[in-house]
């Protein structure tokens, strides 16, 4: 009565999907493959432009993997799955592991096609770069994953994808996966409260000094601690006993 | 016991959708819970499940809460409204419930029994709505729990799929299984229940075998061909609740149809063709759950003695 079936099942779905495919590892990829090769020798703000939008791209694909387990949620609710589950002896802590967990393993996909599309156009990292990178993004990735898990909860199967769509693209926007919008000033200030500031900076952040500033990590802290009750809360919401 | 119902009241808002019901269900027994829509099934059934709290009365599943029941696996089934997820086949849905449980039946035994076989390659969304209900069956059964509640399991299946369903469930009630089914269909729960529970307006109207709901309305009748006797005259025949004429034929509808009958035989010698009917289960139904439009009044005893009083 493992979790594992559960798992296996919740990633070949989440693989099944023409959104996952396309939005994580399709888009992400082809934007590298086409915007790099002609500014392949530019630096931008003291990284190779190619590295720096090898992470925003890894960053954008990644955060559309993150929040996805939410719009699976929120069709199996309107199919009446998520209740049908609750007539079952799978656990709450199985269910929502399973969605973590997936999220994460997808988002390791888009890390590793990026990566590979990085190191083809020239990308040089030595291997605890590359470790330290795939860390960040991980742990980076966390806030997101929550707030698919609530908003799957919370809104319907037709309000969530622009919901969800609107909220990842404004977040990767702001936070510099397709250039850095706000190099100095009062924006800089204010977008780099914002944890997808810090996932798209985790490439800058491995060639600087290894890791992100205290500042990044007490941002994705924050946010990852405010948003997890509220994925909790959702849930509970969503599936109370009435 | 199977699954125990006490003084179980349930409401939503204003509506009361169970109004302080008690049932029983042995181990082993096949019962169908039966009534109109809004009766308050799935209520019951969604209590059962552990889905809703009572706002008073007690639920308990072989001894245990619903949410032990459900957690151990003892209870399995299909809820009302709910449709086979996206991305999966129905094998893949099968295994994925039996994945579930602690002592699953094996996934290819239950496709068979379930006639979804040749479904086992398919969306599991994209099947008819037949279709899906059987494959819902098979994921409810391949867990193996002891109880099984299944909600109107054959709404939107075809004759031949339904013929194919009881085979099925009643292959499950052999191997010693507690079965409880809503369903709104009084045929299907007279050829498929040991027991009838019939509710209506959120309270239990009748409970027991289908020949004993029959009697229970006791309106038997008897026919025959009579000519040129006043209604009234019959009417006032001891057992007689009510006379009807339709030309050379009279129906009598009786509470005693055996002291109707020889009043009727001494009282009129020219009585011909006589032939007495018991009340359809059909008849039984409509009258038990529509008579009593009172909220108030307990639907049985009502209907049997103002009937008495009429005659």
């Amino acid at each position: 009565m493992s979790g594992t079936t559960h798992v296996r099942y919740e990633l070949l779905r989440a693989l099944r999907s023409w959104r996952t495919l396309f939005l994580s590892f399709g888009l992400p990829l082809v934007l590298y493959c086409v915007i790099v090769p002609a500014n392949r020798h530019v630096v931008s703000d003291g990284i190779p432009f190619k590295l720096y939008f090898m992470t925003g791209m890894a960053a954008y694909g990644a955060m559309w993997g993150s929040i996805n387990p939410g719009a699976r949620i929120a069709r199996d609710r309107a199919k009446g799955w998520v209740r049908a589950l609750r007539v079952t002896p799978l656990r709450t802590r199985t269910e929502i592991a399973a969605k973590v967990l997936t999220a994460y393993l997808i988002a390791l996909l888009t890390l590793a096609l990026l990566f590979l599309a990085g190191a083809l156009f020239g990308v040089r990292l030595d291997a605890a770069q590359w470790f330290e990178m795939t860390g960040l993004l991980l742990v980076g990735m966390a806030p997101f994953v929550a707030v698919g898990i609530a908003l799957g909860h919370l809104l319907s199967v037709d309000a969530l994808p622009p919901a969800m769509g609107g909220l990842v693209v404004l977040l990767a926007l702001l936070g510099g996966a397709f250039g850095q919008l706000f190099p100095r000033g009062v924006m800089l200030t204010i977008v780099k409260l914002l944890p997808s500031y810090w996932l798209v900076h985790a490439g800058r952040a491995v060639v600087g000094s290894g890791s992100w500033p205290a500042e990044g990590w007490i941002v994705v802290a924050v946010w990852t601690l405010c948003l997890t009750p509220l994925a909790a809360i959702a849930y509970r919401h969503d599936t109370a006993t009435v | 016991m199977g699954i125990e119902l006490s003084k179980v009241a349930k409401s939503y808002g204003s509506v009361q959708a169970v109004r302080g019901i008690d049932l029983g269900v042995a181990p082993g027994e096949t019962v169908a819970l039966l009534g109109p829509n809004g009766a308050g099934k799935t209520t019951t059934i969604d209590m059962i499940f552990g889905l809703a709290r009572p706002d008073s009365g007690t639920v308990s599943v072989f001894g245990a809460s619903p949410t032990e029941a459900v957690r151990s696996g003892w209870i399995g089934g299909t809820l009302q409204d709910g449709s086979p997820p996206d991305q999966l086949k129905v094998r893949e849905l099968v295994t994925l419930m039996a994945s579930y449980y602690p002592h699953p039946l094996g996934v290819d035994d239950v496709l068979r029994q379930t006639g979804t076989a040749d479904l086992a390659g398919r969306w599991a969304s994209k099947l008819s709505g037949g279709q899906a209900q059987r494959v819902r069956f098979a994921a409810a059964l391949v867990g193996d729990p002891d109880l099984l509640v299944l909600d109107e399991p054959t709404s939107g299946i075809d004759v031949e799929g339904r013929i194919e369903f009881w085979q099925a469930m009643r292959a499950v009630a052999e191997r010693g299984k507690t079965i409880l089914f809503a369903t709104h269909y009084l045929e299907e729960a007279d050829a498929n229940a040991d027991r009838i529970v019939l509710m209506a307006r959120g309270r239990i109207v009748a409970d027991g075998p289908a020949t004993e709901i029959k009697a229970k309305v006791g309106s038997r009748s008897i026919r025959a061909t009579l000519l040129g006797v006043d209604l009234a005259e019959l009417q006032a025949l001891p057992g007689v609740l009510s006379a009807e004429r339709h030309g050379e034929a009279i129906t009598l509808s009786c509470s005693d149809t055996d002291a109707a009958l020889s009043a009727l035989l001494i009282s009129f010698p020219g009585t011909r063709d006589t032939e007495v009917r018991g009340a359809s289960l059909e008849e039984a139904f409509l009258e038990l759950t529509h008579e009593d439009d009172h909220d108030d009044r307990d639907a049985i005893e009502p209907s049997s003695s103002s009937k008495e009083g009429a005659r």
